[in-house]
């Protein structure tokens, strides 16, 4: 057993337990704890942005390179600060119908044939147990979803084949979601055991 | 009677107390429980394993932050592991800016265990392996990326021109690399493969948190995805699957959290059977 002699693995396991001591009643070190790493998080973010946005895509581009169509991004991105004026702020509206544009005119295309190889997915291609279990399970649950029709009758019938179907794929979900939040914990716990007191390898 | 009221009455304080003994326990004295691969976790491993060339690129995603890192950092480790063991070089690629930190981080440990554990074999940073500098945009990025890599980053995480590094050499977009695994724990997956998969036809692998897990499979009957990590599970079959390699000498963070994680779903699943029991005997008990 050895005990961890770095300061910022002292630090680390303090915050964690200063977390975790939320599960016993809100407190001080909890919060100090939590206020933190919300601060912590912006700041990094921030430096991140500066040095990859501002430096590297628009400084060394504009001072190094004399690159300057790297002004219209440039343009465009300032304009988003024209909300802080009254008077100027319908200006921001240019570069968010950019944005817009732009992102809607990528995505559709890509998402609908990316929606296409799921519908595809869903097709039985061989006569198997499997197969019957999606194409039944897909169907049963889009008339679960289907609102402009009564359930009831054999509407009804099928859209209760669909919430089962439901029920199982929350089953799972929420299987996993316990699994998920375990690991977590069992990250901090082998921190706790053995990066900072050593008592496991 | 007596036992539902105390079930129905139980400070939730005591139920963390004993989930936490029911994690901490197994650490100090393992069980050993058996674990099994599953096909999802294989199919990944194969295609590292058999179907990249020597000097081949795996493209490794780590849109993650410290938040999942639990689950996803033993798999960013073990696959960049696994594909320096088959001399693939290896770049990592985030499109968040947490990510970056969580690469390095995986780099610095996977470097400094492989030369342990092979001094005939070292690997370098820049030569075999680096991290591709975080820039904003996500999807931006990674269509940018299909056209020209260098172009959208200029540099690696560690301020280097990507055109002067060694493990750069003859890679210009998505046709040059081999596969690429999308480490995330939020739906920054979905841009990899609508974009990455969809329109450039770039072979992806998930590795995600158990959360995301059940979502994820579809695409894998879909085939938009070769295999899939799910949580901390799929990320001990993997080590798993290596450690029988052996070839690599680091730790096993993940298959040494299996025995608390097998505990605690014990403890789960006697919770939900009293609960359960409480709730249906109290109704009952109501009704009368």
């Amino acid at each position: 057993m050895a005990i961890s002699t770095n300061f910022w693995i002292w630090i680390a396991a303090l915050l964690t337990l200063a977390i975790y001591s939320f599960l016993y009643k809100d407190n001080p070190f909890y919060k100090f704890a939590e206020y933190l790493l919300v601060g912590i998080s912006i700041g990094y973010g921030i430096s991140i942005y500066w040095h990859n946005t501002i430096i590297t895509k628009v400084y060394n581009p504009l001072v190094y390179d004399k690159n300057f169509l790297v002004l219209i991004p440039l343009l465009l991105g300032l304009l988003m600060f024209s909300r802080f004026f009254k008077n100027v702020s319908y200006l921001s509206r240019i570069p968010i119908a950019f944005v817009v544009g732009a992102g809607t005119g990528l995505s559709v295309p890509s998402s609908f044939e990316f929606l296409f190889k799921q519908i595809y997915a869903t097709m039985p291609l061989k006569l198997d147990i499997g197969s019957l279990i999606i194409v039944v399970g897909v169907i049963s649950t889009l008339v679960y979803f289907f609102f402009s029709l009564e359930h009831k009758g054999f509407v009804g019938k099928v859209s209760k084949v669909g919430i089962t179907f439901i029920m199982v794929a929350f089953g799972a979900a929420f299987g996993y979601t316990i699994m998920a939040r375990v690991s977590l914990f069992i990250g901090r716990i082998q921190f706790l055991l053995s990066d900072w007191l050593g008592i496991i390898k | 009677m007596k036992f539902i009221n105390f079930i129905n009455n139980l400070d939730k304080r005591w139920i963390y107390l004993i989930l936490a003994l029911c994690i901490i326990i197994p650490f100090l004295f393992p069980v050993g429980f058996p674990m099994k691969t599953t096909p999802p976790v294989k199919s990944i491993y194969d295609f590292i394993e058999d179907s990249i060339p020597e000097g081949g690129v795996v493209l490794i995603g780590a849109d993650y932050d410290p938040s999942t890192m639990a689950e996803l950092h033993p798999m960013a480790k073990v696959v960049a592991a696994h594909a320096l063991s088959n001399n693939l070089r290896v770049l990592f690629v985030t499109l968040y800016p947490q990510g970056a930190g969580m690469a390095q981080d995986v780099i610095d440990n996977v470097l400094r265990e492989w030369n342990k554990s092979n001094p005939d074999n070292p690997k370098e940073l820049g030569k075999d392996i680096t991290l591709l500098a975080y820039v904003p945009g996500v999807s931006a990025v990674v269509l940018k990326m299909g056209e020209d890599i260098l172009q959208t980053f200029n540099e690696d995480g560690y301020g280097n021109k990507l055109s002067e590094l060694e493990v750069m050499k003859g890679i210009k977009n998505y046709n040059n690399i081999n596969l690429m695994v999308e480490l995330a724990g939020s739906s920054v997956v979905l841009t990899w493969l609508i974009y990455a998969n969809g329109r450039y036809g770039l072979k992806m692998g998930i590795g995600t948190t158990a959360v995301s897990a059940a979502e994820y499979y579809s695409y894998l009957q879909s085939k938009q995805a070769i295999g899939m990590l799910g949580g901390l599970k799929g990320a001990a079959e993997y080590e798993h699957l290596l450690d029988e390699k052996k070839v690599y000498g680091g730790r096993k963070d993940a298959s040494i959290g299996m025995d608390a994680q097998s505990s605690a779903h014990i403890f789960f699943i006697i919770l939900i059977i009293l609960g359960n029991i409480a709730y249906f005997v109290k109704k009952r008990k109501e009704g009368k």
